[in-house]
């Protein structure tokens, strides 16, 4: 894997691809190949494109790519489809609406399942990101499921979030109950070129004007965990999410979206929000992967009969959950 | 980790027809089988076969050909995924292929041709057969 990990540094694309494969597979060894890579990690400008299933999520990154390939940057794209809970199989499509981009060596494309992740990513998304960060590209795009509710992953990864509605999707209520104003750092009504999108705008900057300053900080403070610290430390002004219009299969509206995302990434950066968003980035990283790593240990520590005494005793009430928790960590 | 991992294939609709009903069907076997399918949806030509395979480094391409040019479309997405190093990636067709140009499609690196009538069970124990021959070289 150490030949992988050169070629993939050197832009040798079969490498990359089989490299993402180890990655997503975590496969034995793969650490390594990852810690060989993160020294040249931490250039690329990631965007995640989240937003209900069918609002052009796949047809708004094919045009934006497009754009940043006119202005001479390479772009990846990894797209998350979920997997079937039933056959722990995929079906992913997204590459159907992205075929202006084939044949351009200067863009990488893949798909992702999603294989029992929730938050909208996949498990491996973010170091297969790393990857591909470390491969040279300049933007990487992200496009979450889609289910519409608990796309957190992707505020934890991505630097600029776009979130994607479109006329006639039942938008309006149903985007506060989702939470997905609070993810957005750019709203854009696709499919403009349907009736009802003037209101799909209008209903959203209604809401985004709702918010109060106050009402607005705490939401830029959820959000973030992330910039609101830095935000308010540097008096910088607040970012309010543009609205942006656009049919994406006629590349209308692209310029504007484009410029939209230019803008909060320098609001990032003017507001020296950046390296606090990548801090808590990389903060909310190590708590999972210690999580994670203590789990591991703890029920390797611990032999699998005790558990199950253990979930025995609860049940037959001689025992409560905490002090069973107590119990088992005094034996680990 | 050491749970199986799923097979990837990608399904591929290389020429100019326009229906890619069969297509579809098989691509909804293959997830119902456990398997991770890419699909890229109609008119491929053979570089985006191609370039799509290596990308998403599957184990398996299958083109759905109906239009008649597979003599012509087959073994040159062969011989491009072969330029891409992809040689461990076995190719399959499906659709609409005469009897008498079978033989000649397999002796271009085809490793299955699958007819209309053909059951997606066939499909799928082809593609677990293929993939488990091969993984012992390719870990
Ligand atoms: N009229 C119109 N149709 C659009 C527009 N953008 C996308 N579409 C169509 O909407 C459908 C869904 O587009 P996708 O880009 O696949 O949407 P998606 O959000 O990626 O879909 P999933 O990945 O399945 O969640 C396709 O048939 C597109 O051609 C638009 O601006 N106007
Ligand atoms: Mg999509």
């Amino acid at each position: 894997m150490v030949d992988l990990v050169q070629a993939t540094l050197h832009g040798d694309r079969r490498a990359l691809a089989r490299l993402l494969t180890y990655v997503e597979n975590e496969r034995e060894g793969v650490e390594q190949s990852l810690a060989a890579l993160f020294p040249h990690t931490g250039h690329a400008w990631v965007i995640g494109v989240t937003g209900a299933p069918g609002t052009g999520k796949s047809s708004l990154v094919n045009a934006l790519a497009k754009a940043f390939r006119r202005r001479g940057q390479t772009v990846a794209i990894v797209a998350v489809d979920p997997t079937s809970p039933f056959s722990g199989g995929a079906i992913m499509g997204d590459r159907i609406r992205m075929r202006d981009l084939a044949g351009d060596k200067g863009v990488f494309i893949r798909s992702m399942a999603t294989r029992g992740s929730l938050g909208g990513l996949a498990r491996a998304t973010r170091d297969v990101i790393r990857v591909l960060d470390a491969a040279g590209f300049d933007v990487i795009f992200v496009e979450t499921v889609g289910a519409g509710q608990s796309e957190v992953d992707i505020v934890r990864t991505a630097q600029t979030t776009i979130v994607v509605e479109a006329p006639g999707f039942g938008d309006d209520v149903q985007a506060i109950k989702a939470g997905i104003l609070e993810i957005a750092d750019v709203l854009v009504v696709n499919k403009a070129d349907r009736p009802g999108a003037e209101n799909t705008v209008r209903a959203l900057k209604a809401m985004l004007e709702m918010g109060h300053p106050a009402a607005r900080e705490q939401l830029t403070r959820h959000h973030g965990q992330l910039v609101s610290v830095e935000l308010s430390s540097n008096g910088g002004e607040l970012w309010i999410p543009p609205v942006v219009k656009t049919v994406a299969p006629e590349d209308q509206g692209i310029d504007d979206l484009v410029a939209a995302l230019e803008s909060h990434r320098h609001h990032l950066i003017e507001a020296r929000a950046l390296t606090g968003l990548e801090r808590q980035h990389i903060e909310i990283e190590l708590y999972d992967r210690l999580e994670a790593a203590l789990m591991a240990r703890l029920l390797k520590a611990i032999p699998g009969d005790v558990l199950s005494d253990v979930i025995r005793r609860i049940q037959a009430r001689e025992l409560d959950p905490q002090s069973a928790v107590n119990t088992i960590l005094e034996q680990a | 980790m050491t749970t199986e991992q799923p097979i990837r294939v990608l399904i591929a609709k290389p020429g100019l027809d326009g229906h890619d009903r069969g297509a579809k069907v098989i691509a909804r076997a293959l997830r119902d089988a456990g398997m991770e399918v890419i699909y890229t949806g109609l008119r491929q030509t053979p570089e985006m076969v191609a370039e799509a395979a290596l990308q998403e480094d599957v184990d398996v391409v299958g083109l759905s050909i109906l239009s008649g040019a597979h003599l012509a479309l087959v073994p040159r997405v062969r011989e491009l995924m072969d330029d891409n190093g992809l040689q461990d990636v076995a190719l399959l067709v499906g659709g609409i292929i005469p009897d008498e140009d079978v033989p000649a499609l397999k002796a271009q690196g085809v490793s299955g041709v699958f007819g209309p009538g053909t059951s997606t069970e066939d499909i799928i124990n082809h593609i677990r057969q293929v993939v488990a021959s091969r993984s012992g070289n390719n870990g």
